[in-house]
């Protein structure tokens, strides 16, 4: 890994723009998965003398199955509109990490094999041959991309460079090029059920250990169920949920609003994942088989609801994808979707966020709270980027930024906002997004956390805030270990949840 | 018939012919290339309509890139209004008797050209002095401005700084239509005008100007946030499922 880990100086709020860095993160690249990672998702172990010829084919395959790939790739009239909106490129003023430039990487080669004018007159219009330094190059720099979606935002034809990253790992997969953090996870939940590779055994331990913990601390009987068929409610959550800190408080919050509105929930071993790293390696069949062990769970245990907890890129998977990968949602007409959707409540949204159940329930008045148990808390909150700009909750678009933030002002009295352009569509990525979450691309990280550590500070100064609320499993972690980085405390960092949990009144106490 | 006319007249012709021909084939390949994923960048529409709206508001007043960079977002509004008025204004060398509100939009037209310029210019500018977009710059996207402001240039000058017979360049036009060839006036502005817009033409469906058609089949951009209420199944995918 990178020898030295450095956090840039924060900037003068709100930041101006920086000089180039050309090469400044030229060195950083995450480790290669070994060939058992790779054959275990039945990709090649490793490069073949015939890989450019492979990675060619499977470059056009792609273009013929994406059309976003395909249009994105003509489209781009390099306006420079996203070059400085990728927070990657905020703090490391490397430019091969503006958006247009990342995208250009694959571009030239499409440019080159692809096009007219690039077979014709390649210098002119910036096409290259696909050689080995470029596809290292790929390989370094399609890793420093967290698939956030800023970019896309601001683009005036919409180009999402997270399109054009997945189709590069998914070429590198193809010809055995592939990502060690990434490929591994993926995996351990073919194997064992979860990313973290937490066997059911230890997962019922881990359990019962928390209910004990909760019936000590507030005396009530709240369960946390695992594999009970017949229970309303299937709850998927990221594994991290189960053990990690602050990540695990936030279940403590999920169990306690069960508890508190009487409805019958469980766990699940073989779903025991709400991640889904196929979307990070861009592959549809990757997705799609760690989908459907959400379907097989629900129907094996009989649930008539699915709800997905705190997980950024697990609620764009289950929200945007989960009806076209594995039937969970409304509206399928075939057999496949109806075999579900049948069984399912109607009268829900499928799948549910644990946010869009917990506000129901709020206005509802099926909870109650004591918000004056959070007031040694100045609360603020980190719209993770999937969430933001690839999801939903609610009925009206923007949901996915009210509903959040009106359950922490229903269980906290004091809550400051970040700076506009930070927040909702705008959000920055907290750096630790689209599987670089791994220890040897930390400098990375910690650089990419800049304009979200900028945007901390300034309500920090305003409004004294000393808790930063996130909806997130991997933003937990990334914060958890960047913060100190920028002199800030690694608790600050928690889940809405943890605030619901700090605040709920239980009844039997 | 002079050797002008001759060339100019088969110069359009072929230029027409490859700028719809491989336009049409660009549009029929983005509408046959199936989209799997929903991925409208939220908070997206929820309708159609609504769908059409963004587009609309894309297209019209380039919404996002208003968002994302005001001097880039003024230079490039200028241009488009500046582009669109002015081949508006250039019907009337294809109609007889010119449409009304052709005829009613023409002064309005002349300063178009004027805007058109001013944007390009502003654009170029920007390319050259803006170290981000400088870096990421390639060759053919600086010759595109130029190629755009030459022929923004040469029309101008045509109105402004020498006579053109337009009764005779219309009288070509009209030709060219009908397949009936009618000389085209002498002139070397008009020459080059005429040349430099054959050769927009004919780079168009091969370079960055697919953008115009690109916009309307983004799907971070025309997809509607309905996911959860609609199953979204491409036709490969779908074949997946047949094996369960």
């Amino acid at each position: 890994m990178a020898a030295e880990v450095t956090a840039p100086p924060l900037r003068e709020y709100p930041g101006a723009p920086q000089a180039l860095a050309p090469g400044a993160m030229a060195a950083s690249k995450p480790y290669v998965a070994t060939d058992k990672m790779q054959q275990a998702l039945g990709f090649p172990g490793e490069l073949a003398d015939d890989w450019q010829e492979k990675a060619l084919g499977k470059m056009g395959e792609l273009l013929g199955k994406y059309r976003s790939l395909k249009v994105y790739l003509d489209s781009c009239v390099h306006c420079g509109a996203c070059a400085d909106k990728c927070h990657y490129f905020i703090g490391t003023q490397d430019p091969l990490n503006m958006p247009v430039a990342r995208q250009d990487l694959m571009r030239s080669v499409y440019r080159r094999h692809f096009t007219l004018p690039g077979k014709l007159f390649p210098k002119l219009v910036g096409a290259r041959e696909l050689t080995k330094d470029v596809l290292d190059q790929w390989y370094t720099y399609y890793n420093q991309c967290s698939e956030c979606r800023r970019c896309s935002v601001f683009c005036p034809y919409g180009i999402d460079t997270a399109e054009i990253t997945m189709a590069a790992k998914e070429i590198m997969d193809s010809v055995g090029y592939g990502q060690k953090y990434s490929n591994e996870i993926i995996g351990k939940v073919h194997r064992i059920g979860n990313n973290l590779g937490l066997p059911g055994p230890a997962l019922a331990d881990t359990l019962a250990g928390l209910e004990e913990d909760v019936k000590e601390e507030t005396g009530a009987d709240v369960r946390f169920p695992l594999d009970e068929k017949g229970a309303e409610v299937l709850l998927v959550t990221p594994s991290a949920d189960f053990f990690a800190e602050p990540h695990v408080d936030s279940l403590i919050g999920y169990a306690k609003v069960f508890h508190a509105a009487g409805i019958r929930w469980t766990l699940s071993t073989h779903a025991s994942e709400a991640g889904n790293f196929g979307l990070f390696i861009g592959s549809y069949e990757q997705l799609r088989k760690l989908a459907l062990r959400i379907r097989e769970a629900a129907l094996d245990l009989g649930v008539r609801r699915i709800v997905v907890g705190e997980c950024g890129h697990a609620w764009r998977v289950a929200y945007s994808m989960w009806n076209t990968l594995a039937g969970i949602g409304a509206g399928g007409t075939d057999p496949f979707a109806k075999a579900l959707q049948g069984r399912l409540d109607a009268r829900y949204k499928q799948p549910m966020h644990i946010c869009e159940l917990t506000w129901d329930l709020i206005e509802r008045g099926a909870l109650t709270f004591d918000r004056a148990a959070n007031d040694h808390r100045v609360v603020t909150f980190h719209d993770s980027c999937n969430v933001a700009r690839a999801s939903r909750m609610g009925d009206a678009p923007g949901g996915q930024f009210e509903i959040p933030r009106a359950i922490i002002r229903a269980v906290a009295n004091r809550y400051v906002e970040m700076p506009k352009g930070t927040t909702r569509e705008a959000t920055f990525c907290c750096g630790g997004g689209g599987g670089l979450l791994t220890d040897e691309l930390l400098d990375l990280r910690v650089k990419g956390a800049l304009p979200r550590m900028e945007a901390l500070q300034e309500v920090v100064d305003r409004g004294g805030v000393n808790f930063m609320a996130t909806i997130c499993a991997i933003c937990k972690a990334q914060f958890t270990k960047v913060l100190p980085y920028y002199g800030f405390k690694m608790g600050m960092v928690g889940g809405v949840h943890q605030l619901v949990s700090t605040a709920i009144r239980l009844g039997s106490k | 018939m002079t050797a002008a006319t001759f060339i100019y007249a088969l110069l359009l012709y072929a230029a027409a012919a490859v700028l719809a021909g491989g336009l049409a084939h660009r549009i029929y390949v983005y509408a046959r290339t199936p989209a799997p994923l929903k991925i409208p960048t939220t908070p997206a529409p929820t309708t159609k309509g609504g769908v059409a709206l963004r587009l609309l508001r894309e297209v019209v007043l380039f919404e996002s890139l208003f968002k994302s960079s005001l001097w880039t977002w003024a230079c490039g509004w200028l241009f488009h209004a500046g582009l669109a008025l002015v081949l508006v204004r250039h019907l009337r060398y294809f109609t007889e008797p010119v449409w009304g509100w052709v005829a009613w939009l023409q002064p309005f037209g002349a300063y178009a050209g004027f805007a058109m310029a001013a944007g390009l210019a502003g654009l170029g500018v920007r390319r050259m002095a803006v170290a981000r977009v400088r870096y990421i710059s390639t060759p053919s996207d600086h010759l595109m401005l130029a190629l755009l402001l030459a022929i923004a240039v040469s029309g101008l000058a045509m109105k402004y700084v020498t006579h053109t017979d337009v009764v005779a360049v219309k009288a070509f036009c009209l030709g060219l239509l009908y397949l009936d060839w009618q000389p085209l006036p002498s002139g070397v502005l008009l020459y080059a005008h005429l040349a430099l817009v054959a050769l927009l033409m004919l780079v168009f469906p091969f370079s960055k100007l697919l953008h115009a058609p690109g916009v309307f089949f983004s799907p971070t951009r025309n997809q509607a946030d309905d996911p959860r209420e609609a199953r979204h199944l491409s036709a490969w995918a779908a074949r997946l499922e047949a094996h369960e």
